[in-house]
């Protein structure tokens, strides 16, 4: 038994050695022989053909392996759609501390299909790691590390620690708020380093704080670091060619009926798989684009005001709780980088025989506690630190140790493992419909959104959740109302336009389809209205002159400091991305509903709240400023804005009613529309792309099934069994 | 040990084929976004609306140089013996024939008005200098006469003309 149950590897040279399966000799993979005279000539000088014909089709593969196999794959695919939408955006994007921020806006606003490709990159990074974290959970799962596997893992958790560097340097590239000030936090984890500490951290500001200089050098590396990467990936995918695939039962294959060739095997089902995850992909993209991100990053940055409650994006979240929950900076910080180290040394630190869970009852319930642990972790992330949370933190957080220095040395000793198959061919495979492989991923989806959720809305206000309206731009389906953009526009020109600025719109924009739709003499007149700075003349001397459709609404005020001192010390906020940045804590299982019924309309539905919410104080509550008002939905109810609407104030000329709250609705829709105005193009494309990619998917699941159909029935009919009973 | 079905041939290779022609489609589509993206987007065609100029402040003589859809236009108040150079040539001999009377706005003889990038590789010539008293390209040596029409050297073109338009007598609307 022990020869048939060994996981040594097999003696002898790599790539493993398969028997042919009728026992006459080492099976050989075919080699690629080209027949054409100039392929030959050019393949006996630089065997690239053969290279490419070894690796990616004749390459066999363990026939047992299961959908969680895919996310190589994905990972591969989503690292090039990174980089290829990285390099477009680069394009268009201005890494300087008063551009940056409007560059982006310009990509969503200017650039053809700029807001497809921007919200395609965001949610790419989000999606990049849900893969890895599917894949470093495998891994962990079927003892994807051990011997000899080694080398392979090492250098998975160094593509892991250049992707969090590389999705950090990421998300200060737009210069928001939480930009901002994640870059302020995460820099000064080096500032607990003794002594050298804080020489460090200037020098990895390039100044006295978080500025231009440390938004170039982050944006060079950004571009660099997908690209080592790559590099990184490279060797992962040559060490996993010299050692093998791993796969469920543990075992390596033995006989070439153990494997089947990469293509079209796992290609096919590889490629199905990737369809599947585009739709995961799409979905977040086109219906419910900054729901993985946060509101505070459409504000922009500013050094003088820290976000009331900070988060880092959720792939982060574990780690985070794990710097919180210990009361020392240094400790903190090494806690931190540990946890992903440690995971380096999982190889030698797992000291059980047997690779797969699924022969190993203990390690297996061990890994779904650890699977909880983390999760637990990201959530408390997520959660302000104190009180309970803190606790609940210290707990998980020394788990999380205990799992990897204690659990995984012990249980190689303790557990009993159950006997391994005597060959994968033989194997009892656990059979993983495609439907419970769609629900695991969903569930996964799901959690960590909601992680998320939490994370965006964990700050505890007591202010009540502002009531939700039946905007016409919301759902699959969404359009702007043409009539209701065009009486919120009023309001602002007659309104809000005294106070609030518009400025990353140009007057041009009024008329784009799917907005307020102005024909170009209405855009012309209207721009017109409006006096901007014209180019110095001859003498020097700069003058107005009636705007024109290609420039932008220009400020009430000349400057932030003009604005305050008109406004009782209050700045009002540029009207541009408002309706993106702003929010309510959406709280538990809602975020998660959100999901799937893509309600993201907290933007204006916050907007419509603070308008109508204005309201007599009720007693006991003290006004911090005798210039201050009393607002229901406003967070803390001490709003520096006066009621600025009241019935009757502006006037229709459609027959809609004159009321505070039609008001609030339409300019709440014109916001939405200045924030967002290719909505109706995003979820028009959006709709056409879900469409294509579950036809693909359809069209690629039945491909894979015919073609392992071809390959499994043979075997299957030998056996004395149904073929299509593990035909997944 | 691929053996392959006998079975419905006909059906598996449809499903193939129309696998890989969904798959391609779907390819060149994304292609669309990435490549529509490098055309000019929105503000850039917005800024290039367009411009008025006033002809006033030009003396004789004078060549003034505006921009226009971040091209460098030359407008050129052009003297009695310049206009007559321009008029008295041999059209048929010329590189790229043209009369004089094609290149301005009938009425408005006096005003020249052209894009100042020659027709070679894209240098802009020097305005009053070469051998015809029109443009001079110092890249390559290309030489325009008065009308701005090529006469010498590698340019195959004249100098092109914007759309443009008098909407009075000294105001014209380039673009």
């Amino acid at each position: 038994m022990s020869g048939h149950t060994s996981i040594e590897p097999p003696q002898g040279a790599w790539p493993y050695q398969l028997k042919r399966s009728d026992g006459t000799g080492l099976y050989e993979p075919p080699v690629y022989e080209p027949k054409h005279p100039v392929l030959r000539w050019f393949e006996s000088r630089l065997p690239l053909g053969g290279l490419v014909y070894s690796s990616v089709i004749a390459y066999p593969t363990p026939r047992n392996l299961n959908y969680w196999w895919t996310f190589g794959a994905i990972l591969t695919f989503m690292l090039v759609a990174q980089i290829v939408t990285g390099v477009v955006l680069v394009m268009h994007y201005a890494a300087t501390a008063d551009g940056a921020f409007n560059s982006v806006e310009h990509i969503m606003r200017d650039v053809n299909f700029g807001w497809l490709i921007r919200y395609l990159h965001a949610n790419g990074a989000s999606m990049f790691f849900l893969a890895v974290y599917i894949h470093m959970f495998r891994g962990l799962y079927y003892g994807s590390y051990k011997a000899p596997r080694e080398v392979l893992w090492i250098l998975g958790v160094i593509i892991y620690l250049l992707m969090m560097a590389t999705g950090f340097m990421g998300y200060v590239l737009p210069w928001g708020q939480m930009s901002f000030w994640a870059a302020t936090v995460i820099t000064n984890l080096f500032s607990a380093i003794p002594i050298v500490g804080e020489p460090i951290v200037t020098w990895l500001w390039g100044g006295y704080a978080v500025g231009e200089p440390t938004l170039q050098r982050f944006f060079s590396l950004h571009y660099l670091l997908p690209f080592v990467i790559l590099g990184v990936v490279v060797l992962h995918i040559w060490a996993l060619h010299v050692v093998g695939q791993n796969n469920p039962a543990g075992i390596e294959p033995r006989t070439e009926k153990d494997t089947v060739a990469f293509t079209p095997y796992a290609t096919l089902k590889d490629l199905f798989f990737v369809a599947v995850f585009c739709i995961v992909w799409a979905w977040f993209v086109f219906y419910i684009p900054n729901y993985l991100g946060h509101p505070d990053n459409y504000i922009p940055a500013n050094p003088g005001v820290t976000p009331t409650h900070i988060v880092p994006e959720w792939y982060y979240l574990p780690f985070y709780a794990i710097l919180r929950s210990i009361p020392n900076k240094l400790l903190g910080v090494v806690a931190l980088f540990s946890a992903i180290v440690v995971l380096a040394f999982v190889p030698w630190l797992d000291t059980s025989k047997v690779r797969s869970a699924t022969y190993r009852p203990l390690y297996k319930q061990f890994f779904w506690i650890f699977v909880v642990v983390c999760v637990g972790l990201g959530w408390l992330g997520s959660k302000p630190p104190e009180g309970v949370y803190v606790v609940l933190a210290r707990i998980f957080t020394a788990w999380y140790f205990i799992h990897f220095l204690i659990v995984l040395p012990l249980l190689g000793r303790l557990e009993k493992p159950r006997p391994l198959p005597n060959s994968i061919s033989e194997a009892v495979l656990k059979k993983r419909s495609l439907a419970s492989a769609a629900a695991v991923l969903l569930a996964a989806m799901v959690s960590i959104g909601g992680l998320l959720g939490m994370a965006t809305r964990a700050s505890a206000e007591e202010s009540p959740e502002p009531p939700r309206q039946n905007w016409s731009f919301a759902g699959p389906f969404g359009k702007y109302d043409t009539a209701q953009l065009q009486r919120g526009f009023k309001i602002y020109r007659e309104v809000c336009q005294t106070c609030h600025s518009l400025k990353l719109v140009p007057f041009q924009a009024l008329g784009w389809a799917g907005g307020p739709a102005f024909s170009e003499e209405q855009v012309k007149a209207i721009a017109a209205e409006y006096k901007v700075k014209a180019e110095p003349n001859e003498q020097g001397e700069v003058e107005e002159r009636p705007a024109r459709p290609a420039d932008y609404f220009p400020p009430p005020f000349p400057n932030d400091q003009a604005a305050r001192a008109a406004n009782g010390g209050a700045l009002p906020p540029d009207m541009s991305v408002l309706a993106k940045a702003r929010g309510f804590e959406r709280g538990f299982p809602g975020f998660v509903f959100d999901i799937f019924t893509q309600y993201v309309e907290e933007g204006p539905d916050y907007i419509h709240g603070i308008l109508t919410g204005y309201e007599d104080a009720p007693p006991g509550f003290k006004m911090p400023s005798p210039n201050s008002s009393y607002n229901k939905y406003f967070p803390g109810h001490a709003i520096g804005m006066p009621k600025p609407l009241s019935d009757g104030q502006v006037s229709y000329t459609d027959g809609t009613p004159e009321t505070v709250d039609q008001y609030a609705k339409d300019i709440a829709a014109f916001l939405q529309w200045a924030a967002e105005p290719h909505l109706d193009a995003r979820k028009r494309t959006g709709f056409q792309v879900l469409i294509f990619l579950v036809v693909l998917s359809v069209l690629l699941y039945f491909t894979k099934k015919k073609i392992w159909h071809e390959i499994e029935k043979p075997t299957e009919v030998a056996k004395g069994q149904d073929p299509r009973a593990t035909t997944t | 040990m691929t053996t392959m079905s006998p079975a419905e041939p006909t059906r598996r290779d449809f499903l193939y084929i129309a696998t890989a022609v969904v798959g391609g489609v779907g390819a060149a589509a994304a292609l669309v976004p990435l490549i529509g993206q490098m055309n000019p987007d929105a503000s850039t065609i917005a800024a290039g609306a367009p411009i008025e100029v006033d002809l006033a402040p030009i003396t004789e003589n004078q060549a003034i140089k505006v921009f226009w859809r971040s091209k460098p236009i030359y407008i050129w108040h052009r003297t009695k013996p310049e206009i007559e150079a321009a008029q008295n040539v041999d059209v048929a001999a010329l590189p790229d024939p043209a009369p004089d009377s094609a290149r301005v706005k009938e009425g408005h003889d006096q005003w020249l008005v052209v894009i100042g990038i020659c027709t070679h590789l894209g240098c802009i010539p020097l305005a009053h200098e070469g051998d015809y008293g029109g443009f001079f390209c110092p890249c390559h040596g290309s030489q325009y006469d008065t009308a701005g029409r090529i006469r010498r050297g590698p340019a195959p073109a004249n100098l092109a003309l914007p759309p443009y338009a008098f909407i009075s007598d000294t105001k014209i609307r380039i673009g």
